[in-house]
């Protein structure tokens, strides 16, 4: 049974956000939620899987309200989580610029960036949390950039027209990833948390329909361990990686939602991935990621690329009249500024047109001799100076003197587990927060949001949703190894490993984790057909299959074995990749980040089908094909289940983006 | 380019670890480090043998998961991380020496890949600000002088690498702790807790072994976030007053 | 050790102001050496202030080196494996404090035998003569080696030693960093020339 097909089940439905006007949702779910005594609290385990923003916020704060949190993650240490990468910025809507900002303009424009794919509801709520996320952050000491009055400066970021993106430099992420982390480490130290690092999740127990704990391996013993909650919460970030190469850290895996999505978990929209016009591009084979240089640099930069195909001479040699500046021609009015898909989307064209520059074709100018002559040298090295330095220390290439050369790359995921208003999975019990799930961003995530929505969720909407599923189903028998569900998630984990590091075959984990990745850029990247993602369908399971076949993990499982961690995590993403490319094929419009070439406007550019396609889609796991026969808990598959979500506008009328 | 490799083997914490010297081929110049170690690994692999175990994550600079110690120095020759380094560094022919962190704090786990804990025992030790959730005054409530929040930042860039500790001589994190410190106890928001935190911290620095300071400067050369020495010096200003304080 | 260090620089500041007074003759000089000896009268008897100092001077030198031995000892366990790829490290005057503080500890040892208690003195030690017994040290090969070698370790101790103990006293900041380096290499190159003098200008025939 191949991913080719599938049916098209029951519509699923978010239950928990209350009806009524869209500000007050989110009191009135307060409300209604039932409460757990703080007395009882500390009776209460969760689980929390991953320590970014969503999960180090989400474990201090429910230590704080007295949970006993049992915390993961593979990283060597809490404060390494990705989210640390992130440069630009956090959006809040404080106003403090007074230039119009409001909770309902964050909400407008971020139902809108996200292209009318996401929920009303839960998108409101963002931008009403987004504001007591400053204050938060800035008790913990996250030193955000400040005027000289000593109040906080903000700027504007990712095309909107209000300055609301607060930062810290270029390093947004990190600061306020240290904030989490430090809160996280003061419960740690009140032994209200236990922190259990280099410990990665391979598994979800579910005991009699509800998640009670999961499967993990201690990265340094390789010890299977069993740990077992009341809740759990999947805050284990995007899948990017699938791709091979993105931005992602080189760790970031789609392991935990994976897993959780095969016991029954709805994985929502996974076709929906964000790609970045600015990155620097690839510069050979032994590529192992992308790096990410701040889109700012459209503000000022001038984007180009040669007239003629196949012209190879230095840029300099290349007269202005031989010169295309294509945002500037296509789109008029935005020039370089159009949004980041439409970036994206015409730098591959070029490309494939053979225009592109520098090695493999596959680039194109970014080019600041326009601004430094404009505005000086110093001028530009005061605004970007940073960034030409990370870029020439990558390139070894001085972009005052030569122009930057940048690509798009894959660099978030806006797809993920399905979850209700609560922030809860179609497991009972099983929460996922962050880019983990899929609830806020719909087909296109704005800049800055992110972190946002890592933290709205982690400090302040989990944090009071988990409370009424706790109250509601205060204490389930205690589960122990010995219950069959346990042992069946065991044995199927264990079997998993001992057959990675029993075929012995002669390719490497990295091996196949390329070629996936190249075939998934190819097919279900930028551009998307029918054709090309059947074609990617039809070749994923044979990969697999080589997979199965031809896999080399050195070394055994009871040690530190890095190749066994990757090989691992390259399993969950090879039957990901199938989906991702059903979910492609069978949206057949264009919307946000996702690019149908079936379905566009005269002039090339993204149509959305509203009266068809306006839901998300959420897919139930039914067994896929492929997986090695003697494997526990891997039955033949059988076609994924399509649960539909209608979305409806109450607020935000669908409108088709138009920037020429 | 064609490189001599001696790299650092240990089978894990209990065991005796040696040099052991692998030639790499076809190295590009626009290669970063790190990824010249992918391809050892990969040939490694197909040759049946266990690939060399190093720590690393973002490959961006930022998550302070990479710690080589190349050449003798934290980080390799350029002043930034292992994962930031490019093979242009070096010149065709060349041997290079790849070691990990060397502390009594930081034992080794598997070949060049260390166990950093220390490092977050200290931070659980103090280098926080308490303000549960939802407890927050408005942001704009406290201002905080441009200066004092340019400071806070300078020393908040901290990535934790540990490069301080692997470039001292005396195996010190005097830089690492200093840096917290430093950020939060120049903020208003982490006044209130500003003498329990600097004793609790350095009290948490020397439990957990590291060496003792004696100012070689070495720390703050090799860190790639360019936390500058003096920061030490304001450590040990925070720590007499504090002394003196919680004593009188 | 940056309190007792200090402390003993503050002396060495006082010791090489009156090794100078050499330079204007023994009468002079012998007179400052006598004064040392009613320093503090009426008030105190006669060689009390001055084994005030030296008992002082004991403490400090002892607590010195106490602190240093604790801190090496703590310094060695905290890298218990050296690195393969060895390669020098710091500025000269840092990396030679354990050995330039040894050097030192042995140097006034021999340096109060010889024109102390005179026990290890080149020909007559005579009390109360400093000069003559000044010139006759540094009129011998082996007393200007030892005495010079061992004020170019001081030097060297001094330029890392004092920057060091203002930065551990907390001293130290971005902007006086300029400063305080000045101020550490002015007095290592201060106290250096100033002890090296003597001998030189024995050497030499000035002093004689």
């Amino acid at each position: 049974m191949s991913y080719l097909d599938y049916v098209t089940g029951e519509p699923v439905a978010d239950d928990k956000a209350p009806a009524g006007p869209v500000a007050e949702r989110w009191d009135t779910r307060r409300f209604q939620a039932k409460l757990v005594n703080p007395a009882n609290r500390r009776k209460h385990r969760i689980i929390v899987v991953g320590t970014g923003l969503a999960g180090g916020s989400a474990g201090a704060t429910l230590a704080e309200q007295g949970y006993q949190v049992v915390q993961f993650c593979f990283q060597d240490s809490p404060r390494r989580a990705h989210s640390i990468a992130a440069q630009g910025g956090i959006n809040a809507a404080k106003n403090y610029r007074n230039d119009g900002d409001s909770i309902h303009r964050l909400f407008y424009d971020t139902v809108k960036g996200g292209d009318f794919r996401a929920r009303e509801s839960n998108v409101h709520r963002l931008a009403q949390i987004s504001v007591e996320i400053i204050d938060q952050c800035v008790a913990q000491g996250v030193p955000f950039a400040r005027e000289y009055g000593g109040l906080l400066d903000t700027r504007s970021f990712g095309g909107v027209q209000v300055s609301r993106t607060f930062y810290a430099r270029g390093q947004t992420g990190q600061q306020l990833l240290l904030g989490a982390y430090q809160a996280l480490s003061r419960q740690i130290a009140a032994g209200n948390v236990e922190m259990h690092a280099r410990t990665e999740m391979l598994d979800l127990i579910v005991v009699d329909g509800r998640a009670r704990g999961i499967v993990a391996r201690d990265l340094i013993t390789g010890e299977i361990s069993t740990h077992y909650a009341d809740a759990v919460v999947l805050a284990s970030g995007g899948y990017g990686n699938v791709f091979y190469l993105s931005t992602n850290a080189m760790n970031s895996n789609a392991t935990a939602v994976w897993r959780a999505h095969r016991r029954g978990a709805y994985f929502a929209n996974p076709c929906f991935t964000q790609i970045h016009p600015t990155c620097i591009p690839r510069t050979g084979d032994h590529q192992s990621k992308l790096t990410l240089m701040s889109e700012s640099l459209r503000n000022d930069g001038r984007i180009w690329v040669p007239k003629a195909q196949g012209d190879t001479r230095p840029a300099a040699d290349i007269p202005e009249d031989e010169r295309d500046y294509y945002l500037e021609r296509i789109y008029p009015s935005f020039g370089n500024l159009v949004p980041r898909d439409i970036a994206s989307r015409a730098a591959k064209n070029v490309c494939d047109e053979g225009r592109g520059v520098g090695p493999g074709g596959q680039g194109v100018y970014l080019d600041f001799a326009d601004a430094i002559r404009r505005m000086g040298r110093k001028a530009v090295e005061e605004k970007y100076g940073n960034l030409f330095d990370m870029y020439e220390r990558i390139t070894a290439e001085n972009p005052y003197e030569v122009p930057m050369r940048i690509y798009p790359a894959v660099h978030y995921t806006m797809g993920g587990l399905w979850v209700d208003y609560d922030l809860q999975t179609t497991i009972p019990g099983l929460f996922a927060i962050g880019e983990a799930n899929f609830s806020d961003h719909g087909a296109n995530r704005l800049g800055a949001s992110a972190l946002m929505q890592g933290l709205a969720d982690g400090y302040f909407v989990l944090p009071a949703t988990i409370n009424d599923y706790l109250a509601r189903h205060p204490h389930g028998e205690p589960v122990t190894d010995d219950h069959p569900a346990v042992q069946d998630v065991l044995a199927e984990t264990e079997d998993r490993l001992h057959l990675l590091l029993s075929v012995d075959g002669d390719r490497t984990p990295d091996s196949f984790h390329r070629e996936l990745g190249e075939l998934m850029w190819e097919y279900c990247g930028m551009a998307r057909t029918e054709e090309g993602l059947t074609k990617a369908l039809r070749r994923i399971p044979e990969i697999r299959e080589e997979f199965w076949r031809r896999i080399k993990v050195p070394g055994t499982g009871q040690e530190f074995n890095q190749s066994l961690e990757k090989a691992n995590r390259i399993v969950d993403y090879l039957e990901l990749a199938e989906l991702m490319c059903l979910d492609a094929l069978h949206r057949a419009e264009s919307c946000g980040g996702h690019f149908r070439e079936e379905s566009q406007t005269p002039d090339g550019e993204a149509a959305r089908r509203d009266e068809e396609f306006a839901y998300a889609a959420a897919w139930e796991f039914r067994g896929s094909g492929g997986r090695p026969p003697g494997v526990h808990g891997t039955p033949d598959g059988a076609a994924p289940v399509l649960h539909k979500e209608d979305l409806t506008f109450e607020y935000v009328h669908p409108t088709q983006r138009s920037y020429a | 380019m064609r490189l001599n490799l001696r790299v650092w083997r240990q089978k894990n914490g209990g065991s005796e670890g040696a040099m052991a010297t692998y030639a790499v081929d076809g190295i590009s110049p626009d290669m970063s480090f790190l990824e010249m170690l992918d391809t050892l690994n990969e040939d490694l692999i197909l040759r049946g043998e266990d690939p060399v175990a190093f720590d690393h994550d973002c490959r961006e600079g930022i998550c302070g998961a990479c710690s080589l110690v190349i050449n003798g120095d934290a980080h390799g020759p350029e002043r930034t991380t292992t994962c930031q380094l490019h093979m242009r560094s070096f010149r065709d022919g060349d041997t290079i020496d790849v070691e990990p962190w060397r502390a009594s704090a930081f034992p080794v786990v598997k070949d060049l890949v260390v166990d950093r804990s220390a490092f977050d025992r200290v931070i659980q030790a103090g280098g926080y600000i308490t303000a549960t959730t939802g407890s927050a005054p408005e942001a704009h409530a406290t201002p905080v002088p441009k200066a004092d929040a340019d400071s806070a930042f300078e020393h908040a860039e901290c990535i934790g690498c540990g490069a301080c500790v692997a470039a001292c001589p005396n195996g010190s994190a005097m830089l690492f702790t200093s840096a917290k410190i430093n950020h939060l106890n120049v903020l208003p928001q982490g006044s209130p807790e500003r003498e329990t935190r600097v004793l609790d911290m350095v009290a948490q620095m020397d439990a957990e072994g590291f060496g003792g300071c004696t100012l070689t400067g070495e720390c703050a050369t090799a860190c790639p976030k360019g936390i500058p020495l003096p920061s030490i010096a304001a450590m040990n200003r925070e720590w007499l007053r504090a002394r003196r304080k919680v004593k009188g | 050790m940056a309190v007792s260090g200090l402390i003993m620089l503050g002396y060495l500041v006082a010791h090489v102001a009156g090794n100078l007074k050499v330079f204007f003759g023994p009468e002079e000089f012998n007179a400052y050496g006598h004064w040392l000896r009613v320093m503090g009268a009426p008030v105190l008897h006669h060689h009390w202030a001055l084994w005030i100092v030296r008992i002082v001077l004991l403490a400090v030198v002892v607590a010195h080196a106490v602190s240093a031995y604790q801190l090496s000892r703590r310094d060695l366990k905290a890298r218990p494996t050296a690195y393969v790829h060895r390669r020098k490290r710091a500025s000269y005057a840092t990396r030679t404090m354990r050995w330039g503080g040894i050097i030192l500890g042995l140097f006034i040892v021999w340096h109060l035998l010889d024109l102390t208690t005179g026990t290890l003195h080149p020909g007559g030690f005579e009390e109360g003569k400093p000069y003559q017994n000044v010139v006759d040290t540094f009129s011998t090969w082996y007393g200007n080696v030892v005495y010079i070698v061992a004020m170019l370790a001081l030097g060297l101790h001094v330029r890392h030693g004092f920057w060091s103990a203002a930065q551990t006293l907390g001293v130290g900041n971005a902007r006086r960093e300029r400063l305080l380096k000045l101020l550490a290499n002015t007095l290592a190159l201060v106290l250096t020339a100033g002890f090296v003098s003597v001998p030189v200008a024995v050497m030499t025939g000035v002093v004689s």
